[in-house]
Protein backbone atom coordinates (compact mmCIF):
# COMPACT_ATOMS: atom_id res chain seq x y z
CA UNK A 1 0.00 0.00 0.00
CA UNK A 2 2.68 2.49 0.65
CA UNK A 3 3.72 1.23 -2.90
CA UNK A 4 1.18 2.28 -4.48
CA UNK A 5 0.56 5.74 -3.12
CA UNK A 6 4.31 6.78 -3.80
CA UNK A 7 3.63 5.29 -7.47
CA UNK A 8 0.25 7.97 -7.12
CA UNK A 9 2.89 10.68 -5.97
CA UNK A 10 4.93 9.67 -9.44
CA UNK A 11 1.36 9.96 -11.46
CA UNK A 12 0.70 13.51 -10.16
CA UNK A 13 4.21 14.44 -11.40
CA UNK A 14 4.11 12.99 -14.81
CA UNK A 15 0.78 14.48 -15.23
CA UNK A 16 2.14 17.91 -14.34
CA UNK A 17 5.06 17.55 -16.92
CA UNK A 18 2.67 16.29 -19.49
CA UNK A 19 -0.24 18.59 -19.31
CA UNK A 20 1.09 21.73 -18.08
CA UNK A 21 2.27 24.61 -20.28
CA UNK A 22 4.32 27.06 -17.72
CA UNK A 23 7.43 25.89 -17.92
CA UNK A 24 8.35 26.01 -14.16
CA UNK A 25 5.61 23.95 -13.60
CA UNK A 26 7.02 21.58 -15.84
CA UNK A 27 10.27 21.84 -13.74
CA UNK A 28 8.13 21.05 -10.57
CA UNK A 29 6.29 18.22 -11.96
CA UNK A 30 9.98 16.86 -12.86
CA UNK A 31 10.89 17.21 -9.03
CA UNK A 32 7.75 15.44 -7.68
CA UNK A 33 8.74 12.77 -9.78
CA UNK A 34 11.94 12.56 -8.24
CA UNK A 35 11.05 12.75 -5.17
CA UNK A 36 8.72 9.92 -5.64
CA UNK A 37 11.51 7.61 -6.91
CA UNK A 38 13.42 8.15 -4.37
CA UNK A 39 11.18 7.40 -1.65
CA UNK A 40 10.01 4.04 -3.42
CA UNK A 41 14.14 2.79 -3.95
CA UNK A 42 14.41 3.89 -0.18
CA UNK A 43 11.01 2.08 0.69
CA UNK A 44 12.53 -1.09 -1.19
CA UNK A 45 15.66 -0.84 1.67
CA UNK A 46 13.26 -0.90 4.71
CA UNK A 47 12.74 -3.81 7.15
CA UNK A 48 10.11 -3.25 10.15
CA UNK A 49 11.55 -2.54 13.05
CA UNK A 50 15.23 -2.25 11.25
CA UNK A 51 17.90 0.55 12.56
CA UNK A 52 19.76 2.93 10.17
CA UNK A 53 22.97 0.97 9.21
CA UNK A 54 25.82 3.37 11.16
CA UNK A 55 27.17 0.55 13.89
CA UNK A 56 27.25 1.81 17.20
CA UNK A 57 29.74 0.45 20.18
CA UNK A 58 27.04 -1.97 21.74
CA UNK A 59 27.49 -3.87 17.76
CA UNK A 60 30.74 -4.70 17.65
CA UNK A 61 31.26 -8.28 18.06
CA UNK A 62 35.27 -8.66 17.64
CA UNK A 63 38.10 -6.53 18.00
CA UNK A 64 38.83 -7.13 13.83
CA UNK A 65 35.60 -4.90 13.30
CA UNK A 66 33.31 -7.91 13.37
CA UNK A 67 29.23 -6.69 13.77
CA UNK A 68 26.81 -8.83 15.74
CA UNK A 69 24.66 -10.83 14.00
CA UNK A 70 21.92 -8.75 15.67
CA UNK A 71 22.93 -5.54 13.77
CA UNK A 72 23.10 -7.84 10.44
CA UNK A 73 19.75 -9.53 11.01
CA UNK A 74 18.16 -5.91 11.90
CA UNK A 75 19.63 -3.66 9.77
CA UNK A 76 18.20 -1.56 7.11
CA UNK A 77 18.86 -1.81 2.85
CA UNK A 78 22.33 0.67 3.01
CA UNK A 79 22.61 0.06 -0.95
CA UNK A 80 19.60 2.22 -2.05
CA UNK A 81 20.33 4.78 0.48
CA UNK A 82 23.89 5.30 -1.19
CA UNK A 83 22.70 5.01 -4.80
CA UNK A 84 19.70 7.31 -3.91
CA UNK A 85 22.34 9.66 -1.85
CA UNK A 86 23.79 10.37 -5.46
CA UNK A 87 20.46 11.01 -7.33
CA UNK A 88 19.66 13.78 -4.71
CA UNK A 89 22.58 15.52 -5.40
CA UNK A 90 22.40 15.73 -9.31
CA UNK A 91 18.94 16.17 -9.03
CA UNK A 92 19.81 19.72 -7.64
CA UNK A 93 22.12 20.33 -10.57
CA UNK A 94 19.64 19.48 -13.10
CA UNK A 95 17.44 21.80 -11.63
CA UNK A 96 19.90 24.35 -11.74
CA UNK A 97 19.89 23.73 -15.60
CA UNK A 98 16.42 23.32 -15.96
CA UNK A 99 15.48 26.46 -14.24
CA UNK A 100 18.38 28.58 -16.34
CA UNK A 101 17.16 27.53 -19.56
CA UNK A 102 13.57 28.69 -18.10
CA UNK A 103 14.83 32.40 -17.26
CA UNK A 104 16.98 32.71 -20.07
CA UNK A 105 13.31 31.56 -22.09
CA UNK A 106 11.76 34.34 -20.25
CA UNK A 107 14.34 36.79 -20.80
CA UNK A 108 13.73 35.81 -24.57
CA UNK A 109 10.19 35.71 -25.19
CA UNK A 110 9.06 37.37 -21.99
CA UNK A 111 6.61 34.57 -21.08
CA UNK A 112 6.58 31.18 -19.58
CA UNK A 113 3.97 29.78 -21.72
CA UNK A 114 5.55 26.76 -23.88
CA UNK A 115 2.49 27.08 -27.05
CA UNK A 116 3.91 30.57 -27.45
CA UNK A 117 7.39 30.06 -27.93
CA UNK A 118 7.03 29.44 -31.66
CA UNK A 119 10.13 31.26 -32.96
CA UNK A 120 12.41 29.25 -33.25
CA UNK A 121 15.98 30.99 -34.94
CA UNK A 122 19.27 30.91 -33.80
CA UNK B 1 3.51 2.62 14.62
CA UNK B 2 5.92 3.87 12.11
CA UNK B 3 3.63 2.73 9.47
CA UNK B 4 1.30 5.08 10.58
CA UNK B 5 3.48 8.18 10.73
CA UNK B 6 4.56 6.73 7.08
CA UNK B 7 0.81 6.49 6.04
CA UNK B 8 0.40 10.05 7.18
CA UNK B 9 3.46 11.84 5.77
CA UNK B 10 2.79 9.92 2.43
CA UNK B 11 -0.90 11.32 2.21
CA UNK B 12 0.28 15.05 3.13
CA UNK B 13 3.21 14.84 0.18
CA UNK B 14 0.44 14.10 -2.20
CA UNK B 15 -2.03 16.49 -0.52
CA UNK B 16 0.63 19.32 -0.87
CA UNK B 17 2.13 17.85 -4.46
CA UNK B 18 -1.67 18.51 -5.73
CA UNK B 19 -1.67 21.90 -5.12
CA UNK B 20 1.68 22.60 -6.14
CA UNK B 21 0.04 21.10 -10.05
CA UNK B 22 -3.07 22.48 -9.28
CA UNK B 23 -2.48 26.42 -8.23
CA UNK B 24 -2.54 29.59 -10.26
CA UNK B 25 -0.16 30.87 -8.43
CA UNK B 26 3.80 30.34 -9.45
CA UNK B 27 5.09 31.37 -5.76
CA UNK B 28 2.73 29.24 -4.22
CA UNK B 29 3.35 26.32 -6.47
CA UNK B 30 6.76 26.66 -5.21
CA UNK B 31 6.41 26.78 -1.15
CA UNK B 32 4.14 23.78 -2.06
CA UNK B 33 6.92 21.93 -3.99
CA UNK B 34 9.05 22.53 -1.00
CA UNK B 35 6.47 20.96 1.64
CA UNK B 36 6.61 18.29 -0.35
CA UNK B 37 10.61 17.99 0.21
CA UNK B 38 10.83 18.61 3.92
CA UNK B 39 7.73 15.66 4.03
CA UNK B 40 10.33 13.37 2.10
CA UNK B 41 13.30 13.99 4.50
CA UNK B 42 11.14 13.61 7.46
CA UNK B 43 9.73 10.36 5.59
CA UNK B 44 13.69 9.57 5.23
CA UNK B 45 14.00 9.85 9.32
CA UNK B 46 11.07 7.56 9.70
CA UNK B 47 12.31 4.96 7.22
CA UNK B 48 15.62 4.62 9.04
CA UNK B 49 17.91 7.09 6.38
CA UNK B 50 19.36 9.72 8.53
CA UNK B 51 22.08 10.54 6.08
CA UNK B 52 19.75 11.14 3.67
CA UNK B 53 17.28 13.23 5.33
CA UNK B 54 20.28 15.24 5.90
CA UNK B 55 21.27 16.03 2.46
CA UNK B 56 17.55 15.89 1.49
CA UNK B 57 17.08 19.29 3.72
CA UNK B 58 20.10 20.63 1.92
CA UNK B 59 19.21 20.00 -1.21
CA UNK B 60 15.97 20.89 -0.66
CA UNK B 61 16.90 24.73 0.81
CA UNK B 62 19.35 25.29 -2.53
CA UNK B 63 16.89 24.32 -4.52
CA UNK B 64 13.91 26.39 -3.37
CA UNK B 65 16.23 29.56 -3.57
CA UNK B 66 16.80 28.46 -7.39
CA UNK B 67 13.19 28.15 -8.34
CA UNK B 68 12.32 31.69 -6.29
CA UNK B 69 14.92 33.11 -8.12
CA UNK B 70 13.22 31.91 -11.67
CA UNK B 71 9.60 33.29 -10.46
CA UNK B 72 10.20 36.57 -8.43
CA UNK B 73 9.40 39.88 -9.92
CA UNK B 74 7.39 38.46 -13.46
CA UNK B 75 4.84 39.77 -14.04
CA UNK B 76 2.88 37.11 -16.52
CA UNK B 77 2.93 34.51 -14.16
CA UNK B 78 -0.56 33.52 -14.30
CA UNK B 79 -1.20 31.13 -17.58
CA UNK B 80 -4.28 30.01 -17.09
CA UNK B 81 -5.92 26.54 -18.84
CA UNK B 82 -4.37 23.16 -19.78
CA UNK B 83 -3.25 22.87 -23.50
CA UNK B 84 -5.26 21.49 -26.57
CA UNK B 85 -8.46 20.15 -25.33
CA UNK B 86 -8.42 16.45 -27.02
CA UNK B 87 -4.29 16.25 -26.44
CA UNK B 88 -5.26 17.04 -22.32
CA UNK B 89 -8.03 14.04 -23.15
CA UNK B 90 -5.14 11.68 -24.69
CA UNK B 91 -2.69 12.31 -22.16
CA UNK B 92 -4.68 11.82 -18.85
CA UNK B 93 -6.10 8.82 -20.46
CA UNK B 94 -2.42 6.96 -21.08
CA UNK B 95 -1.32 8.41 -17.44
CA UNK B 96 -4.22 6.55 -16.24
CA UNK B 97 -3.67 3.30 -17.96
CA UNK B 98 -0.10 3.53 -17.33
CA UNK B 99 -0.79 4.00 -13.51
CA UNK B 100 -3.51 1.01 -13.39
CA UNK B 101 -0.91 -1.11 -15.22
CA UNK B 102 1.87 -0.16 -12.45
CA UNK B 103 -0.60 -1.40 -9.59
CA UNK B 104 -0.84 -4.37 -10.82
CA UNK B 105 3.40 -4.38 -11.21
CA UNK B 106 3.64 -3.41 -7.55
CA UNK B 107 1.33 -6.30 -6.43
CA UNK B 108 3.72 -8.63 -7.21
CA UNK B 109 6.17 -7.10 -5.09
CA UNK B 110 6.66 -8.35 -1.19
CA UNK B 111 4.72 -6.26 1.72
CA UNK B 112 6.28 -3.35 3.21
CA UNK B 113 8.74 -3.90 5.97
CA UNK B 114 10.05 -7.15 5.03
CA UNK B 115 13.38 -6.66 3.84
CA UNK B 116 13.77 -8.04 0.33
CA UNK B 117 17.52 -8.04 0.49
CA UNK B 118 18.13 -10.47 3.32
CA UNK B 119 16.12 -13.30 1.24
CA UNK B 120 19.33 -13.75 -0.75
CA UNK B 121 22.28 -14.59 1.73
CA UNK B 122 24.80 -13.34 -0.79
CA UNK B 123 23.60 -9.86 -1.63
CA UNK B 124 26.14 -7.16 -2.09
CA UNK B 125 23.79 -5.29 0.41
CA UNK B 126 24.48 -8.22 3.23
CA UNK B 127 28.48 -8.23 2.42
CA UNK B 128 28.50 -4.19 3.36
CA UNK B 129 26.40 -4.61 6.37
CA UNK B 130 28.64 -8.07 7.58
CA UNK B 131 32.00 -6.66 6.82
CA UNK B 132 31.54 -2.83 5.94
CA UNK B 133 33.35 -2.03 9.41
CA UNK B 134 35.64 -4.75 9.14
CA UNK B 135 36.61 -3.61 5.53
CA UNK B 136 36.75 -0.24 5.46
CA UNK B 137 36.64 1.27 8.85
CA UNK B 138 34.20 3.36 8.57
CA UNK B 139 31.01 3.10 11.39
CA UNK B 140 28.69 4.51 8.98
CA UNK B 141 28.01 1.87 6.29
CA UNK B 142 26.43 4.37 3.61
CA UNK B 143 29.18 6.63 4.03
CA UNK B 144 31.53 3.13 3.43
CA UNK B 145 29.47 2.35 0.63
CA UNK B 146 29.56 5.53 -1.75
CA UNK B 147 33.23 6.63 -1.06
CA UNK B 148 34.94 3.00 -0.82
CA UNK B 149 32.82 0.26 -2.23
CA UNK B 150 31.53 2.37 -5.04
CA UNK B 151 33.75 5.39 -5.22
CA UNK B 152 33.82 5.24 -8.88
CA UNK B 153 30.06 6.08 -8.70
CA UNK B 154 30.72 8.96 -6.60
CA UNK B 155 33.49 10.15 -9.68
CA UNK B 156 30.68 9.88 -11.81
CA UNK B 157 28.24 12.05 -9.44
CA UNK B 158 30.93 14.46 -9.25
CA UNK B 159 31.18 14.55 -13.31
CA UNK B 160 28.04 14.71 -13.44
CA UNK B 161 27.21 17.84 -11.27
CA UNK B 162 29.97 19.54 -12.53
CA UNK B 163 28.90 19.25 -16.41
CA UNK B 164 25.43 20.31 -15.31
CA UNK B 165 26.73 23.45 -13.44
CA UNK B 166 28.80 24.57 -16.38
CA UNK B 167 25.70 24.50 -18.67
CA UNK B 168 23.48 26.40 -16.38
CA UNK B 169 26.37 29.13 -16.30
CA UNK B 170 26.95 29.31 -20.22
CA UNK B 171 23.53 29.69 -20.22
CA UNK B 172 22.99 32.36 -17.74
CA UNK B 173 25.89 34.13 -19.28
CA UNK B 174 25.79 37.87 -19.75
CA UNK B 175 27.09 39.99 -23.20
CA UNK B 176 28.69 37.21 -24.95
CA UNK B 177 29.36 39.54 -27.61
CA UNK B 178 31.53 41.92 -25.12
CA UNK B 179 33.13 39.07 -24.13
CA UNK B 180 34.78 38.02 -27.49
CA UNK B 181 35.33 41.94 -28.82
CA UNK B 182 37.57 42.31 -25.51
CA UNK B 183 39.60 39.11 -26.57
Amino acid sequence: MPYALCFLLFVIGLYCAVVKKNMVKIVIGIMVMEYAVNLFLIMLGYRLGGIAPIVGKEDVAGAGGQVTDLFVSSSVDPLPQALVLTAIVISLGSLALMISICIRTYEKYGTFDITEIRRLKG
Amino acid sequence: MAIFYIYILLLFMIIAAIIAVETKYLLGAVICIGAVGFGASIMFLFLRAPDIAITQIVVEVLGLIILIRACISRELTFISGPREFFGVVVSVVIIFVIFLAGIRVLETLPDFGTAIFAEAPEAASQTYIAEGLQKTGAANIVASVILDFRAYDTLGEATVLFTAIIGATVIMRRKPKKLLEDE
